[in-house]
């Protein structure tokens, strides 16, 4: 099946919230990379499973426990085999992307790292993959080095072999909420490994829009969320590999996560509830393993497909509308870019942008995308961000950029 | 959903082309505040020269949308030449018409607005609030640094 070969009309109308209207008129949704909308199939398994079959996992004796054990597993399946991971136990369920980012820094971080190691980061993190570290120098000492970026915002690799010189650990997006650049993943992973380094890849904007294998990658941890590929919100994943979770400590104590508990001491659970303290996300889970059923469906070269196209389009029709009046951010060729479009228009504010295009339900992200370094680099306080994906078409494109007309007339630019 | 006519006064978008008392003041003598919107990126910094019980200059500086930077040049015309009892008035009263709600259990000061008062229309955009009081909490951090 190839990306024409997909009903995107079909695909659009799964998703109640973008075929809603506001004052009688449609939404135009361009802010997936800030979370995306849920279709039907999320929806209902998620009711469906509440209505029905809710009850606690891996702790009751009776059936309804069993079952319900078996769907929270069975969402870890299918995760595994969407991201082609090697084992389900690998597979770890967190609260969002950003715990994920948390419990590898601290709890492999902070039993491998000290004092005078070197973690190398990228100048496109988001503050989930910079913060966690900066908070292990402060306490570990750790130094952070930082790759750059080239100006047209991809990364500067020029000097990688001296930034991996002796460090212990390369962490990096796979895809920039910002600028939409997708980064060499399976490259950057082997640098980091022929230098003695783990690699640590955030692949939050990554995995809900493109085929995912973290195993071609040679990725030791991969960190994503399930709201932005039409999950629910309150559950997010942390792979990493076998060997590398047995050795690490578990990073929250409690229930679950425990073989044993003494007056002494405690012993852990194996893997996975090693790193799942306390009720996980039932429901949540539930909810991504539906996801996972549905993006697969489309398959995610069609999605990528898609994205590209749509990304070139959009590309296009603002450039061509608006010239110089329009900047936006990032690499021009898709091949390296997923559907992010960040902007400035004229010289009127990203929050005032962001208003006027309200007026025509046109909702876009106006704000700092929680990339403050990045976006000190671009000389920007805020930028203006559409995003698009799968329920998104041409005429969204065309949509906002007819409502940026409405920003000139009020600013008299 | 209201008109952006309601958001986008003409005096508005005058203090945002041309905001007023624009830069900064050599500290001490002056005192300052920063401020930020951590949710836009919008950034405020406030310079007050106070002399016995008056504010004889102001100054402002930082960056952001209409809305923030507006209001921060309004406020400082508000401001320059009173004394800062009054001043802490005007807050009372510009913060209560955005609908917050301060502690001081005692009445909103029945002081005359003037030009503020077309920020009133931000009202009907929650969201831009916070962009409207920005400069207000800042200045009223710099008026906290100078006790």
């Amino acid at each position: 099946m190839s990306a024409a070969a997909v009903d995107w009309a079909r695909v659009k109308a799964d998703f109640p919230v973008v075929n809603g209207r506001i004052d009688g008129q449609p939404i135009v949704y361009l802010d997936s990379a800030n979370t995306s909308q849920k279709p039907h199939a999320v929806i209902d398994a998620m009711a469906d499973f509440m209505r029905h079959a809710y009850a606690p996992i891996n702790r009751s004796a009776y059936r309804l426990a069993a079952a319900a054990t078996d769907a929270y597993e069975g969402a870890r399946t299918k995760v595994q085999k969407f991201i082609n991971a090697p084992k389900a136990h690998e597979v770890v369920f967190t609260k969002n992307a950003t715990e994920s980012l948390n419990l590898v820094a601290h709890s492999w971080g902070g039993a491998n790292l000290k004092r005078g190691d070197a973690v190398v980061l990228t100048h496109m993190e988001h503050h989930a993959n910079i913060v966690p570290w900066q908070m292990l120098a402060a306490s570990h000492g750790i130094e952070l080095r930082w790759i750059p970026l080239t100006a047209d915002g991809q990364l500067d690799l020029t000097n990688l072999s001296t930034l991996l010189d002796g460090a212990k650990v390369l962490s990096f997006t796979a895809m920039s909420n910002v600028l939409g650049t997708i980064t060499p993943v399976a490259a950057l992973c082997k640098a980091a490994h022929d230098a003695g380094a783990v690699a640590i890849v955030d692949a939050c904007q990554y995995v809900p829009h493109n085929v995912t294998d973290v195993q071609a990658w040679g990725a030791d941890f991969v960190t994503f969320s399930s709201h932005k590929m039409v999950g629910p919100s309150g559950i997010g994943v942390m792979w990493g590999r076998e060997a590398l979770l047995d050795a690490m400590p578990p990073f929250l104590g409690g229930g679950n996560m425990i073989a044993d508990v003494r007056l002494d001491g405690f012993t852990c659970a194996e893997l996975p509830a090693k790193f799942e303290a306390g009720t996980p996300p039932i429901v949540e889970a539930v909810g991504l393993g539906a996801a996972v059923e549905y993006l697969s469906g489309l398959g995610m070269s069609n999605v990528r497909q898609h994205e590209m196209h749509l990304t070139d389009y959009a590309l296009r029709t603002l450039t061509d509308r608006y010239g110089d009046d329009i900047t936006i951010h990032g690499p021009r060729n898709v091949e390296v870019r997923g559907a992010v479009l960040s902007f400035a228009f004229r010289d009127i504010h990203p929050h005032d942008v962001s208003q006027v295009l309200d007026q025509k339900n046109v909702c876009v992200r106006a704000g700092h995308h929680c990339a403050k370094p990045l976006m000190r680099l671009l000389g920007a306080n805020a930028t203006a961000r559409a995003s698009f994906y799968i329920y998104n078409d041409e005429s969204d494109a065309d949509a906002l950029a007819d409502a940026l007309d409405g920003a000139s007339d009020i600013f008299g630019l | 959903m209201p008109g952006l006519e309601d958001l986008y006064r003409e005096i508005i978008l005058d203090h945002y082309r041309s905001p007023r008392n624009r830069g900064e003041l050599p500290t001490p003598p002056a005192v300052h505040a920063q401020g930020h919107n951590p949710l836009c990126g919008d950034e405020i910094t406030v310079y007050l020269q106070i002399d016995g019980d008056t504010i004889t200059d102001v100054k402002v500086g930082g960056q952001g949308c209409s809305i923030s930077q507006s209001s921060a040049s309004m406020m400082s015309q508000a401001v320059k030449g009173k004394k800062v009892d009054d001043v802490k008035a005007v807050v009372r009263k510009f913060k209560s018409m955005m609908s917050i709600d301060d502690e001081d259990p005692t009445p909103i000061p029945e002081v005359k607005l003037g030009d503020l008062e077309a920020l009133q229309g931000v009202v009907k955009f929650p969201v831009r609030i916070k962009c409207a009081v920005l400069a207000w909490n800042t200045l009223t951090e710099a008026l906290a640094e100078a006790q």
